[in-house]
């Protein structure tokens, strides 16, 4: 197993890199993004409110795999011509950002209509009282859940594999079939992505901590 | 401090227990005999290829395989255990088809597997049953006229197939992307992720057949060939396939199969691949 790593020492550290790279662009988009139709969804305005869940129902039922072939695969065929990276980062926000809203959504939903109203009578603009007291008080709810999405997201960054988006699972694969060491490779690559997703678990269990 | 020492020894002890399951469940393996066990059950398991046009595919109309390693797997078969023997097939990807071999879900892999000396360390071969050659696809009246031409653009290739190793050689300037499957290559090709799709010849010769906006392109760069994988420590079986192969080609049915299969194919030369003994 250390002969594994250190033979492959320099396809895993870039596929590590590239994986971590394209999971901090999709947690921020889909964070703002999910935001974004999280407050549509809650909006007075009814049109609004049925593109948000629109949006949420279309995205949160289509496996993300499909998301991002669609995105490598049929896009450059009309539209533009995009990489596999790009490709899989674009299926990963949007598909994650689903999931986020409806997070998000469920904590403003859970901040005590009285806020909203309180702020308001003091002469407050809707944004306004969204920004500076239910947001504030919605994202504290939603911490847990929100660290759960965050630590899919970063499993699911795995999908890059399947359009050559040279991350930790595509490097796993091309050194596994030259090594046909499979048992060793695919254990190397759960240690790398724990190697991610720990150090977020906990920072999210300190987050709540400290907030709560 | 207690909570967080405590989560720490669980992670660690389900991570042994899963090491010391994956080290115990492959040993009684070895020590079977795959031709006895054929012999028993009239039945031997070959791993194939589902998304390989004239090798081996899937008819989605039927589901049932159909191609000439297919039909050579089953005439292998049935010439090592008599007429009412059965074939069973698996469907293998370049990737899955060694593993699958390794931990006894298939007995025998019949899958454009090139005999490397990489992979008869790990496994066994039988004698060379087809001769293929790496090539590449690329689209009608693309500037790509042979391997040299692909030097500083993207090859598309597919994971776990020896092609993507050897293109490397020929052109070592190019971007090699590697995807799953053929059937997902060809699309990525199509989409312009690469400027060419490289692998043997038959494989590419299939795809044309079914894509006639593609051609192949420049003579083969490589030879390729094809053994079907056995594992290792099962000398009877190894030698009982290769007398079958040897019948085959004796009695005329393999040259039958060459014919069936890459007769018409554009671009393809089935001469060169008859074998007469």
């Amino acid at each position: 197993m250390i002969k594994l790593l250190t033979d492959n020492w320099s396809a895993f550290l870039s596929g590590f890199g590239w994986t971590i790279l394209s999971s901090i662009l999709a947690l921020f988009f889909s964070l703002v993004i999910g935001s974004l139709v999280a407050i549509l969804e809650v909006l007075p305005n009814k049109f609004a409110r049925i593109v948000g869940n629109v949006y949420v129902e279309i995205f949160r039922n289509i496996p993300l795999l499909v998301i991002t072939m669609f995105f490598y695969l049929v896009i450059p065929l009309y539209v533009v011509k995009i990489n596999g990276f790009t490709a899989g980062t674009i299926g990963l926000t949007i598909y994650t950002s689903a999931f986020i809203a409806e997070t998000v959504r469920a904590g403003i939903n859970s901040v005590d209509i009285g806020q909203m109203e309180a702020a308001r009578s003091q002469g407050m603009t809707f944004w306004q009282a969204m920004r500076y007291i239910v947001l504030p008080q919605a994202f504290k709810l939603v911490i847990p859940p929100l660290g759960n999405q965050f630590v899919n997201l970063v499993k699911n960054s795995s999908v890059l594999a399947f359009v050559a988006g040279f991350d930790l699972m595509y490097q796993a694969n091309a050194v596994a079939s030259q090594t046909f060491d499979t048992v060793n490779t695919y254990l190397v690559v759960g240690i790398f992505y724990l190697v991610i997703t720990l150090p977020i678990s906990y920072y999210m269990q300190y987050l709540e901590r400290k907030l709560a | 401090m207690m909570k967080r020492l405590s989560k720490l020894v669980l992670i660690i002890t389900s991570l042994l227990l899963f090491l010391s399951l994956s080290a115990c469940g492959s040993k009684p393996l070895s020590e079977q005999n795959v031709l006895e066990n054929a012999k028993a059950d009239k039945t031997i398991t070959w791993g194939v290829k589902a998304d390989t046009k004239l090798i081996g595919l899937i008819d989605v109309k039927d589901g049932q395989e159909k191609g000439f390693e297919i039909d050579l797997a089953k005439a292998i078969t049935q010439q090592m255990l008599g007429k009412k023997a059965k074939a069973k097939f698996v469907t293998v990807t370049s990737q899955s088809r060694i593993p699958l071999l390794k931990n006894g879900n298939i007995d025998a892999i019949i899958a454009t597997m090139t005999i490397t000396p990489e992979r008869k360390e790990t496994i066994d071969f039988s004698k060379s049953y087809f001769d293929a050659g790496q090539s590449i696809l690329v689209k009608k009246g693309s500037s790509v006229k042979n391997v040299q031409d692909l030097n500083g653009k993207t090859i598309i290739g597919v994971v776990g197939s020896n092609s993507v190793q050897n293109v490397k050689k020929f052109a070592p300037k190019a971007q090699v992307l590697q995807l799953p499957d053929y059937a997902q290559a060809l699309t990525a090709l199509k989409s312009g992720q690469g400027d060419a799709l490289t692998t043997d010849n038959v494989i590419l010769a299939g795809m044309a057949v079914n894509n006639p906006g593609y051609e192949l392109t420049g003579k083969p760069f490589t030879t390729e060939p094809y053994g079907i994988g056995i594992n290792k420590g099962q000398k009877e079986f190894q030698t009982a396939i290769n007398q079958a192969l040897d019948e085959l080609i004796k009695n005329g049915t393999y040259n039958k199969l060459i014919k069936k299969w890459f007769g018409d194919v554009p671009g393809f030369d089935y001469k060169g691949v008859l074998r007469n003994d």
